[in-house]
């Protein structure tokens, strides 16, 4: 049982990541219909962004904020250099215009900083926490905490604040919320803000755990999307489910069956899913329109 | 007498490949033309997929990696000559295919792009980890094709790199040959009827899923075919060549000179393969060059650098 | 005896009845008209009847045969072809190619011949273009055959589609408006064309909103509102009809008559 317990307890610290990485999918997808293959990417920036200003001698806490303000910007950039100039694209060519901004982080990251793996101390010591014959590091609590207060602040927002609904209403039907005054291009360049930061917070919480280099986030946008997908596209709720089962799941194949193929099965549970229920756990089914 | 699009791009390609080597400056030339015709080959296939059915793959180096080991492992365990192991490879590839295809070709957009991703993900997991059949990560070494030295028997003597410039060329030719027959046939049209308009191919007749499963399959067997050529001509192989960014060279190649046209996607391919050939002094630049090219001429050309160039001249003329 | 019946059809989106037990029959060569005010679920039932959507209630018999929620590629291999009131045009291929490949059930044959060139598939390929070709001619665009279908007129693409579902060869042929956005010359000519293909002994089924057209081509009218059938009949008896004028007549009428004076 104990085994049981410590792979539920590593499962749902990864699956933490994958969701906060799937709710960013998330905010950009409601607000523009585009899945942001560079989501992944924001994680790296946050945490190797974090490693270089803290080794540059700024305490943690500064050098986190930095990093999640400097990824948000970079998130606005991403929307208003490659996204915005191709509203109206075919998905195959937003598909590879994301693809190619994480692939152009990647490269610029490798350049600006470097090509090592780093980490940063965690927060909290690296005192293992004894649970139930299990153990789980101070830093895992701290990413399962930061999954959940992103989750509640997100549905305040999106249903408490009138901007909020604006981002809503946005998704729903674009003209009609251009009609009725909200401004749809500010819409847009917060959800990428938004959407950006909670990729970075991801890595800044994550990296002491996972540690980071400059090429860890393609693995973790397929990973979000893929928390995304079985959660069903553009629910948050989906998102945050979607995203710990997941990371259970992985956990589990590592522990049990194999942990060269514990990628592997992840993606073949997201098949099977998708065939069985292409609307995944909380989506909603749609008609085309003829 | 006014010679048809197919016939003036086969006469194009041939020429090019046939004129090009009297400006090589040395031997090394063959071989960037030569991986050119091997990445040419791959994305004439995607032509298919991509510019013709509309349909996206982020997955098909899978079925070149198929194609490239079984040139490594047949000849070993099962005793076949290299070159019916590339057949075996293609058959493999058509058979995984019209397996894979069939439950997969019913996402759309995203879905499909992940899906796919993830069966290419799927196959280069298996190569890496099977390190004691496949070497693993490290690769293992591929036989020699032989035909180099029945050419000599006759008296045909090739270097090395000159008798695959002209291989692949060939091999190249013939793809092409065969995607443009496609584009004017039934089938082509079936399936660019389907890229225009699912619903309204479905009310004229067209059998929407079989169709993309059709081009799905045909363009497998072009990225398992330029997989073995690959395997062949390196004679030593690797996972990377079912790797992902092998899948996204290979869609950012076809797209690049533009997915509609083979001709496009063959200029593309051969962008895309000089490139890192002629900046090696700018290697680091690599990622960011790609990245950066994959997004400007999304931006900026959606139909791709041959299209929107073409578009351009013929709106100058009239 | 008819050849295609419609019997009790509905669909329900979200809780919502957009289509309630409609009930109707054609027989061959006979052009039937379905008409309603906006949203009255016109398009929706067109949409069921050809298998884009799949009914939650109802039979559709075509030919004796039970073909509810057969999908629209066996639909059509069973002589049933429609047109879209918003256009579903195949847009990067030109004129001709449009109307080819409405002759796909045709002119499909091997892959292996298609790919290597067959004499099979150019033969194939030669009949379908020589057919289409007739068919532009016969809708009026003959001359347009090499263009790039959009850079049509959107009169001139709803003839398109009409070529394009014509090339099937169909027994049963549904029309989703198409005389709108034509000037009063084309719309003419699309009514001609009607007539003459119902002649041939096609059945049509028809959805219009120009009253002028629907009275003069119609030998049955069925009318919609809010989902229901409330009335179906000849075109006199249904101009005549109070339920009818409420509905829709009575607003549309006047419109009419404004439009002529």
């Amino acid at each position: 049982m104990p085994e049981l317990l410590q792979f539920l307890l590593s499962g749902i610290t990864v699956g933490a990541v994958y969701a906060l990485v799937a709710l960013g999918f998330t905010i950009i997808y409601n607000a523009s219909d585009v899945v942001n293959f560079a989501q992944g990417e924001f994680v790296m920036l946050g945490g190797m962004i974090t490693f270089f200003a803290h080794a540059a001698g700024l305490p943690l806490p500064l050098a986190a904020l930095i990093a999640i303000i400097v990824t948000a910007a970079i998130g606005v950039a991403l929307n208003k250099l490659a996204i915005e100039p191709a509203r109206g694209a075919p998905v195959v060519s937003l598909i590879i215009i994301t693809i190619g901004a994480s692939i152009f982080i990647r490269g610029a990251t490798q350049l600006v900083f470097d090509k090592q793996i780093h980490r940063f101390p965690a927060f909290s010591g690296d005192q293992p926490i004894l649970i139930g014959g299990a153990t789980i590091l101070p830093q895992s609590l701290w990413v399962i905490a930061g999954a959940l207060a992103v989750f509640v602040c997100l549905w305040l927002f999106f249903t408490r604040t009138l901007i909020g609904r604006a981002v809503l209403a946005t998704a729903n039907n674009r003209v009609a919320a251009q009609l009725v005054g909200i401004n749809t291009n500010y819409v847009m360049t917060l959800s990428f803000a938004m959407s950006a930061a909670i990729g970075a917070l991801a890595g800044v919480l994550v990296t002491p755990i996972t540690l980071t280099s400059y090429d860890v986030g393609l693995a973790l946008a397929l990973k979000g999307f893929a928390a995304a997908m079985l959660g069903g596209m553009g629910n948050p709720k989906g998102a945050l489910v979607g995203g710990l089962l997941l990371g259970v799941l992985e956990a589990m194949t590592a522990g049990y069956v194999s942990s060269q193929y514990k990628d592997a099965a992840a993606f073949i549970v997201i098949l099977a899913v998708l065939f069985a229920m292409p609307q995944g756990l909380f989506g909603r089914k749609s008609t085309d329109r003829v | 007498m006014r010679l048809s699009s197919k016939v003036t791009t086969l006469l194009i390609l041939a020429a090019v490949i046939a004129i090009a080597p009297v400006f090589f400056p040395s031997s090394y030339y063959f071989r960037v033309g030569s991986l050119i015709f091997v990445n040419g080959l791959a994305v004439a296939g995607l032509v298919i997929l991509i510019g013709y059915a509309g349909q996206i793959s982020l997955g098909h180096a899978g079925f070149a990696g198929i194609g490239a080991y079984a040139c490594a492992l047949a000849p070993v365990h099962l005793g076949l000559h290299p070159a019916l192991a590339a057949l075996l490879g293609a058959l493999l590839s058509a058979a995984i295919a019209y397996l894979v295809g069939r439950p997969i070709l019913r996402l759309k957009g995203y879905y499909l792009a992940v899906a796919s991703l993830g069966f290419g993900i799927l196959v280069s997991m298996v190569l890496s980890n099977e390190a004691q059949l496949t070497g693993g990560p490290d690769g293992m070494a591929v036989p020699e094709l032989g035909l180099r030295a029945v050419l000599k028997a006759i008296g045909i003597d090739l270097s090395n790199t000159e008798f695959w410039y002209a291989f692949s060329g060939l091999v190249l030719v013939l793809g092409a040959w065969l995607a443009l027959n496609l584009y004017h046939s039934p089938t082509g049209r079936a399936l660019r009827a389907l890229h225009g308009s699912e619903v309204a191919a479905r009310t004229v007749g067209v059998d929407v899923a079989h169709y993309k499963l059709v081009a799905f399959v045909i363009s497998a067997v072009y990225a398992s075919v330029s997989g073995s050529l690959l395997a062949l001509q390196n004679k030593f192989i690797t996972p990377d060549v079912a790797g992902f960014m092998h899948s996204i060279e290979m869609v950012t190649m076809t797209v690049l000179g533009g997915a509609g046209s083979v001709l496009g996607a063959i200029l593309g391919a051969a962008i895309l393969t000089t490139l890192p050939q002629v900046l090696t002094i700018f290697q680091e630049y690599e990622q960011l060059m790609l990245g950066l090219v994959m997004m400007l001429v999304m931006i900026f050309m959606r139909e791709g650098l041959l299209p929107s160039i073409a578009r351009r001249i013929r709106g100058r003329a009239e | 005896m008819s050849l295609l019946q419609i019997e009790g059809l509905g669909i329900d989106f979200g809780g919502l009845r957009a289509v309630n037990d409609v009930g109707f029959s054609l027989k061959p060569g006979e052009i039937v008209s379905v008409i309603g005010p906006n949203g009255a679920g016109k398009t929706t039932l067109f949409n069921m009847i050809s298998g884009v959507y799949a009914p939650a209630r109802g039979r559709v018999v075509l030919d004796g045969e039970d073909v509810t929620r057969m999908p629209p590629h066996l639909l059509a291999r069973r002589g049933l072809s429609r047109t879209f009131q918003n256009l579903q045009i195949f847009q990067s291929m030109s004129v001709l190619e449009n109307a080819v490949a409405g002759h796909h059930l045709h002119e499909r044959g091997s892959v292996f011949a298609d790919l290597f060139s067959l004499p099979a598939a150019r033969r194939r390929s030669k009949v379908s273009e020589d057919s289409a070709r007739a068919l532009l001619d016969r809708v009026g665009l003959g001359r347009a055959a090499e263009q790039e279908a959009s850079s049509l007129s959107y009169g001139a693409l709803k003839r398109l589609e009409i070529a394009r579902a014509l090339a099937l060869k169909p027994r049963v042929l549904l029309l989703d408006e198409p005389a709108a956005g034509c000037n009063a010359v084309e719309t003419e000519e699309i009514d001609h064309l009607i007539a003459q293909v119902a002649a041939e002994g096609v059945s049509i089924l028809l959805v219009e909103h120009d009253m002028k057209m629907v009275m003069r081509i119609s030998n049955h009218i069925v009318v919609l509102d809010h989902g229901e059938k409330i009335a179906e009949g000849e075109p006199t008896a249904i101009s005549r009809n109070p339920r009818v004028i409420e509905a829709y007549l009575g607003v549309q009428a006047t419109e009419v008559q404004h439009a002529d004076g």
